[in-house]
């Protein structure tokens, strides 16, 4: 079997025992549902009856998303670390299927954390979209970028002593060219923007999503075996 | 040699700590070999370079079965560790667990030989219980299992008894053996049962 297909078998098995013990003790997921759903409903108390403006909005929605998935992401590697699974996994795997499955696994989470929180988000401020396939699109392209960069990211945290608050602060200028193009295209879909304008953005975060998953297999190896 | 594991001129620093320096052995085909030390001579960490998990200084591992030389990647197959800090998933049962590490190595198998391969540890009739409920000595037992699960041609040991009740020491007798028959068997102790099992013994620090 040629490599590629081999580190996707091997990393959907990852995968699947992520999610497995995921569904029986829910701490990613948790840590990630509680600090959206606070956020939100704080944001949505503090503006009130008031239906904000786009540029506000556009920004508040990744701005969930972003410390929502630095809330829960890290806990991916940190929680082998801390185990001594992985020696386990290390004696196993050879690194570039862990980075697939532990993406994957980020990709699943962050995706049903944005399902619940985007719907909540659209009713409790009161927005209605313009270009709805646009602004799915904008969201899936932007959630896919945030684990795929967050995941090499955790995997560097894990290795470190603060852990969990460091992903914040590494993420941050990795995730800024992210942010700012996803709150660009989202602030367009919603307000009604140049088809034009808004395919441009896009092909951006589909172009970053491309780069962080094509980086973080090349560099992972050396992350995974420091 | 056909299978052979070679030690050449491998030292270990932390910063600016010695370990252990220009070790070189060569560890033949069905033999044991016994690393002696006292605590913090670099044992385990002569284990983990050996497995490929810590990078040495300076010096080189070659891993040679039916006479070529294993790249990293071609490791993984031949190498089953054992050893303290090494732990399963808590949250998954062994079945689960030994399950899980067979789709990550690509084998195929089947629950009959899960059941096969906990009989042999002595955990019949709980491999569907999670790991976080066993006793230290039944974890040691899985480990085993799962050191045990893809037939490695080498067995790392660390401490291959601790935790282990009389019936597991013999576990780790019968694993020793029927290992030497087929492969190496490469340990660190200071138990002195467990060092005459060594064909060769080398001592660090």
């Amino acid at each position: 079997m040629i490599k590629p297909l081999r580190w996707v078998k091997q990393g959907l098995a990852i995968w699947r025992k992520d999610l497995q013990i995921e569904f029986r003790t829910r701490y990613t997921y948790s840590a990630l549902v509680m600090f959206a759903v606070t956020t939100l409903v704080t944001v949505s108390f503090a503006i009130g009856g008031f239906t904000a403006d786009v540029e506000i909005t556009a920004a508040l929605l990744w701005i969930i998303l972003f410390f929502s998935a630095m809330a829960g992401l890290a806990r991916t590697f940190v929680a082998e670390e801390e185990t001594g699974t992985v020696t386990a996994l290390k004696m196993a795997a050879q690194p570039e299927p862990v980075y697939l499955g532990k993406y994957l696994f980020n990709v699943t989470i962050l995706c049903s954390l944005a399902l619940l929180v985007v719907p909540l988000f659209i009713m409790l401020l009161n927005i209605s979209i313009v270009l709805p396939l646009a602004f799915c699109a904008v969201v899936l392209l932007g959630t896919l970028g945030l684990a795929g960069a967050s995941t090499i990211l955790a995997a560097i945290v894990s290795k470190a002593g603060a852990k969990n608050s460091l992903l914040t602060v590494l993420a941050f200028p990795v995730l800024l060219p992210l942010l700012i193009t996803a709150i660009s295209a989202t602030r367009a879909a919603l307000g009604g923007g140049l088809a034009a304008e808004v395919r441009s953005h896009l092909l951006t975060l589909f172009f970053y999503n491309g780069v962080a998953v094509v980086a973080s297999l090349l560099l992972f190896e050396y992350v995974w075996n420091e | 040699m056909l299978n052979q594991v070679a030690v050449k001129n491998l030292s270990k620093f932390y910063q600016q700590r010695k370990l252990f320096t220009d070790v070189s052995l060569t560890v033949p085909d069905q033999s044991v070999l016994v690393v002696l030390g006292p605590n913090g001579a670099g044992k385990t960490t002569f284990l983990r370079i050996l497995c490929g998990l810590t990078p040495a200084t300076a010096g080189k591992v070659e891993i040679t079965i039916n006479g070529q030389i294993l790249t990293p990647e071609e490791r993984r197959a031949q190498l089953g560790l054992v050893t303290p800090e090494l732990e399963l998933y808590g949250e998954l049962t062994a079945v689960e667990n030994l399950e899980f590490f067979a789709r990550v190595r690509e084998l195929p198998f089947s629950r009959q030989q899960a059941r096969e391969l906990l009989e042999f540890v002595g955990l019949k009739g709980r491999g569907h219980d999670f790991v976080h409920t066993y006793s230290s000595g039944m974890k040691q037992r899985l480990k085993y299992a799962y050191a045990l699960l893809h037939q490695p041609h080498i067995l790392i040991l660390d401490e291959p008894t601790t935790n282990l009740d009389e019936a597991g020491v013999a576990l780790v007798d019968s694993v020793i053996r029927r290992q030497r028959e087929r492969g190496i068997v490469i340990m660190a102790t200071n138990e002195p049962e467990e060092v005459a099992y060594g064909d060769q013994t080398f001592t660090l620090g």
